[in-house]
């Protein structure tokens, strides 16, 4: 009896949990201050120059004992968007969605519509990578041609942006020489994607941008 | 909204309870649950170019800016990224004065506004490496060097030299040659 109501317990923690779950969205969560705050975006040829690698870091200026402890927010979508016919509206998309410690990545693949609202495709062709923990060599997943990570990094940014401030705020004349990195020493949550450029348009330039969106 | 969960709570307390009371084959206990992906995600931030929204967008305009879709970006920004320009950089006090790539205030504030970054999918990925202007954006690329320089330094890049370079012109960690190519955390 006693294993039974154990039992028991479990799962009702589970139903509720499934259930408190999808009763988020009678409410539009507040808007998140870090997690989705986008630090930087790259987009550069891979090592195999036949790839080409898209990179967005969000949650900045983390301390390593405070990327000991940082994680991707569930309901924040990091959207790549690539516009190869010179509109710049999007013609591809990659959509990075953590769930429970891996970081599933669809596409690219062509979204159905455009603009400040996307929905998941779950038909779309998926990478799912474990997120690498903090002082964990980095885990990469390979779908074909394709590579992901997704995990706390270096933040690869450099700028004396404290000087700037000064300069800004009118208490500075001019940057030092040499300049101080302000972003020495702290790291960045990053996703990291590279794909065959055959999959998003094979030739010529392409209009790229990374959105992070908040699940409604 | 926390009666919801109440509500909610005592539903799925009821229902497991009355689920379970009369059959003694835990069925109903679920087994692993695949995601959850439905729904629907609404923009919050967004970027292109890097220090765009930082350098010339208005304080109070920055959250705008971050949900408008590139393609309404140039209609509502460029002439706000226009008179920013204009009051920050001495060498673009005068009309018609340009920067080293030949971009007077309309044309390189026109470029900007549109938030999005070029990349080459035929030959080197570089935000700027002295050839290649705007053909991607790589790690080691010093991009704020470079904005500085097309907005301080003028015609010929000489006219404001406190101010068109930062003198931090590398990463605290070197990148790695190969995926995923950032270094790894301190």
């Amino acid at each position: 009896m006693k294993n039974l109501k154990l039992v028991l317990g479990v799962s009702i923690f589970a139903i509720a949990g499934y259930f408190f779950l999808s009763a988020d969205h009678i409410d539009a969560p507040a808007v998140s201050g870090g997690t989705s705050d986008i630090t930087d975006f790259y987009a550069f040829q891979g090592e195999d120059t036949d790839n080409l690698v898209f990179a967005a870091n969000v949650q900045g200026l983390l301390s390593p004992s405070a990327s000991a402890s940082a994680t991707f927010d569930e309901n924040v979508m990091i959207e790549f968007n690539i516009d190869n016919t010179g509109d710049n509206v999007e013609d591809l998309v990659i959509q990075a969605v953590p769930r429970d410690g891996k970081m599933y990545f669809f596409g690219p693949f062509a979204p159905s519509s455009t603009g400040l609202n996307s929905m998941i495709n779950t038909s779309a062709d998926v990478t799912v990578v474990d997120i690498t923990s903090y002082g964990s060599n980095a885990i990469v997943e390979t779908n074909g041609n394709i590579k992901a990570f997704a995990g706390p990094r270096d933040d690869p940014f450099f700028m004396d942006f404290a000087q700037y401030g000064e300069i800004i705020a009118g208490n500075a004349s001019g940057f030092n020489d040499p300049g101080t990195d302000t972003f020495a020493g702290t790291n960045v949550m990053s996703v990291v994607i590279e794909v065959p450029k055959s999959s998003i348009g094979g030739t010529g330039t392409i209009n790229t941008w990374v959105e992070t969106k908040t699940k409604q | 909204m926390k009666s919801i969960y109440k509500i909610f709570g005592i539903a799925v307390f009821a229902l497991a309870a009355v689920s379970c009371s009369n059959d003694d084959d835990f069925t109903q206990i679920p087994t692993q649950q695949e995601p959850d992906f439905s729904g629907t995600y609404a923009q919050n931030d967004q970027m292109g170019r890097p220090a765009v929204n930082t350098v010339f967008v208005s304080s109070s305009s920055k959250d705008m800016f971050n949900t408008t879709i590139p393609t309404d970006q140039n209609a509502a920004f460029q002439s706000m990224f226009e008179t920013n320009l204009t009051g920050l950089s001495p060498a673009y006090a005068n009309p018609g004065d340009q920067n080293a790539l030949g971009l007077d205030a309309p044309t390189f504030t026109g470029l900007l506004a549109t938030d999005v970054l070029n990349v080459s999918l035929d030959g080197t990925t570089t935000f700027f490496d002295g050839t290649n202007v705007l053909t991607g954006r790589a790690l080691a690329d010093d991009v704020i060097s470079v904005e500085l320089l097309l907005i301080f330094g003028g015609e010929d890049g000489t006219e404001n030299p406190s101010l068109s370079d930062d003198h931090v012109d590398a990463n605290d960690k070197p990148f790695l040659t190969s995926f995923p190519y950032l270094a790894s955390p301190w």
